[in-house]
């Protein structure tokens, strides 16, 4: 079944520059990224909203384009998009005229046979747990339900790196956590390479096998913090606890400095 | 999946509701009317208002069944009722053709833009004495009034609903590496299917205002010509059940098109509810 197995590449981000021209004025979005994510790593991305994070993924899939540096997926340099990178965005994205089973198929690229087509969806309808919904609408599911299905059609390629754009951001609290565990599960099942970029520091830290906090305007990589707990790990244990205040440091630094001005 | 299973009975349950509401709207809807006619009924055999003026709502209904029983109604409306199809046809497949033309490539519009911008302010009924010259007093000037007037609307739409496609679609199809003729089939002219379908139905309703406004001016036969003709022939009650009989049709003709669209576009929710 993992044919791409033994080909996982690594993505190399190296001396990454990107700004936008607004109006006259040149606004840097990210500055100096260097990165290499290896194949199977599950990463972690967090920062302040405005920090350039869902611009890089962008840059990563072939959305955004003119930039300064280097974007390598194995040796060869992105240019545009590939069935190679799949995307989850915040909103699922579905095509309300299309049934979940179509929506799934609109994201097979290449040409296959209406049997291994067939084939394909209903693995990838399995492997996100909606048996029994293919002939249903969006419009009929759950805010967390067409995420799934947007996961799906994000892996029906078997890409070698899935990019999570804040997947889980707009669903309520319970589904997110039933979100987090799905996509490790989905993770450990296909060892697709995983880039996570949320603002939630909790699910950066369940997910992750590190985190990367970027800083804002322009947006750096600020600080790059392993996570070296098994899985599945606990929100309440004592090294989730410690990592989640290291990061916590890193957003609120400047309000303990005040403080010492006071003092 | 408890949580999916849930979700399809909560749907069969509101839709029960919902059956339930618009049942209980009927009786509400109907009193308005119902009222209007007793009044008038009675403001009429007290000869508050003259019959030759306005006849009583009984005198209309007998000239309606006496319409119906000569069959005088039913040859005139299907005259009438050819005349549109054919207008409509003509203007829908212009409206659609030119519309995502427009929609689609920026070079078309500009091409078009200052035709188009002069000819749409022009009143459909101006169009008249022009095409009466142009194809004479027969069939042809009346489809292609009906035509013009039903192409507009259409044309409008179509482009707005092409023009409205989310951007956030888009990406999705470019990420996908699909085609620009994928890209037109799968989600350009899908996402744009409940604006073209507005322009349908605004369009059918505006090509039945035509034709009766072309036979009011020069015509032998239809809908319109029964009217024209039992004013001069003083005969009121006849001339108000052929207009009452256009707002039936178009009623009717507007619900049906209603049906469809909801069939088609079972996806769309907004029109659902």
């Amino acid at each position: 079944m993992n044919t791409k197995d033994s080909n996982h590449l690594p993505l190399i981000i190296k001396k990454l520059h990107k700004s936008y021209k607004i109006d006259s004025d040149t606004v840097d979005v990210l500055e100096d990224i260097n990165l290499t994510v290896r194949p199977g790593e599950f990463i972690s991305i967090v920062g302040a909203s405005g920090c350039g994070k869902s611009t890089l993924l962008r840059l990563i899939i072939g959305l955004e384009k003119n930039y300064q540096g280097q974007i390598l997926h194995g040796d060869k340099p992105i240019k545009g998009p590939s069935s190679d990178r799949g995307m989850v965005f915040q909103q699922a994205r579905l095509f309300p005229w299309l049934t979940v089973e179509k929506n799934i198929e609109f994201g097979i690229v290449g040409k296959l046979s209406e049997v291994e087509k067939t084939k394909i969806i209903e693995e990838h309808i399995e492997l996100v747990g909606l048996k029994g919904f293919e002939k249903a609408y969006p419009h009929q599911l759950s805010g967390g339900m067409q995420q799934r299905v947007s996961i799906a059609r994000a892996l029906v390629n078997r890409p070698d790196v899935l990019l999570l754009d804040e997947p889980f951001g707009a669903l309520d609290a319970l589904t997110r956590i039933n979100m987090q565990q799905e996509i490790l599960r989905i993770w450990q099942a296909e060892k697709t390479t995983m880039i996570l970029v949320t603002h939630d520091i909790d699910e950066a830290i369940y997910l992750g096998d590190r985190v990367l906090v970027i800083s804002n305007r322009p947006g750096k990589i600020k600080k790059n913090i392993p996570v070296e707990l098994s899985r599945p790990r606990e929100r309440s244990d004592y090294d989730f606890v410690r990592i989640r205040k290291e990061i916590y440091r890193e957003f609120f630094t400047q309000e303990e400095k005040n403080l010492e001005y006071f003092i | 999946m408890a949580e999916a299973k849930s979700i399809y009975g909560n749907q069969l349950r509101s839709k029960q509701i919902k059956i339930l509401t618009k049942l209980s709207h009927y009786p509400a809807a109907l009193i308005v009317p119902i009222v209007i006619l007793i009044f008038w009924e009675i403001m009429s055999r007290n000869g508050y208002v003259k019959a030759l003026i306005l006849p009583a709502p009984s005198g209309i209904l007998d000239a309606y069944i006496e319409l119906i029983k000569s069959g005088r109604l039913f040859d005139n409306l299907l005259i009438s009722i050819f005349r549109v199809a054919q207008g409509y046809v003509v203007g829908a497949v212009l409206g659609v053709a030119v519309g995502i033309l427009i929609g689609l490539f920026k070079r078309v519009e500009i091409a078009f833009s200052i035709v188009l911008g002069f000819l749409r302010p022009i009143p459909i009924i101006a169009w008249m004495p022009v095409l009466i010259l142009w194809m004479g007093i027969d069939e042809g000037s009346k489809v292609a009034v009906i035509a013009i007037g039903s192409f507009w609307p259409i044309l409008i739409n179509v482009v707005s609903g092409i023009r409205s496609v989310d951007d956030k679609y888009l990406e999705v199809a470019y990420i996908f590496e699909k085609n620009k003729i994928q890209i037109l089939l799968k989600i350009v002219l899908p996402s744009a299917l409940p604006s073209i379908f507005t322009g349908l139905r605004v369009g059918i309703g505006i090509a039945w205002m035509c034709v009766v406004g072309a036979e009011l001016i020069a015509s032998a036969s239809g809908i319109g010509y029964l009217i024209m003709s039992s004013r001069e022939m003083l005969q009121p009650d006849i001339m108000f059940a052929g207009v009452f009989s256009i707002g039936l049709i178009g009623l009717l003709i507007d619900s049906s098109l209603r049906i469809i669209e909801k069939r088609l576009l079972k996806w769309n929710s907004n029109a659902n509810s």
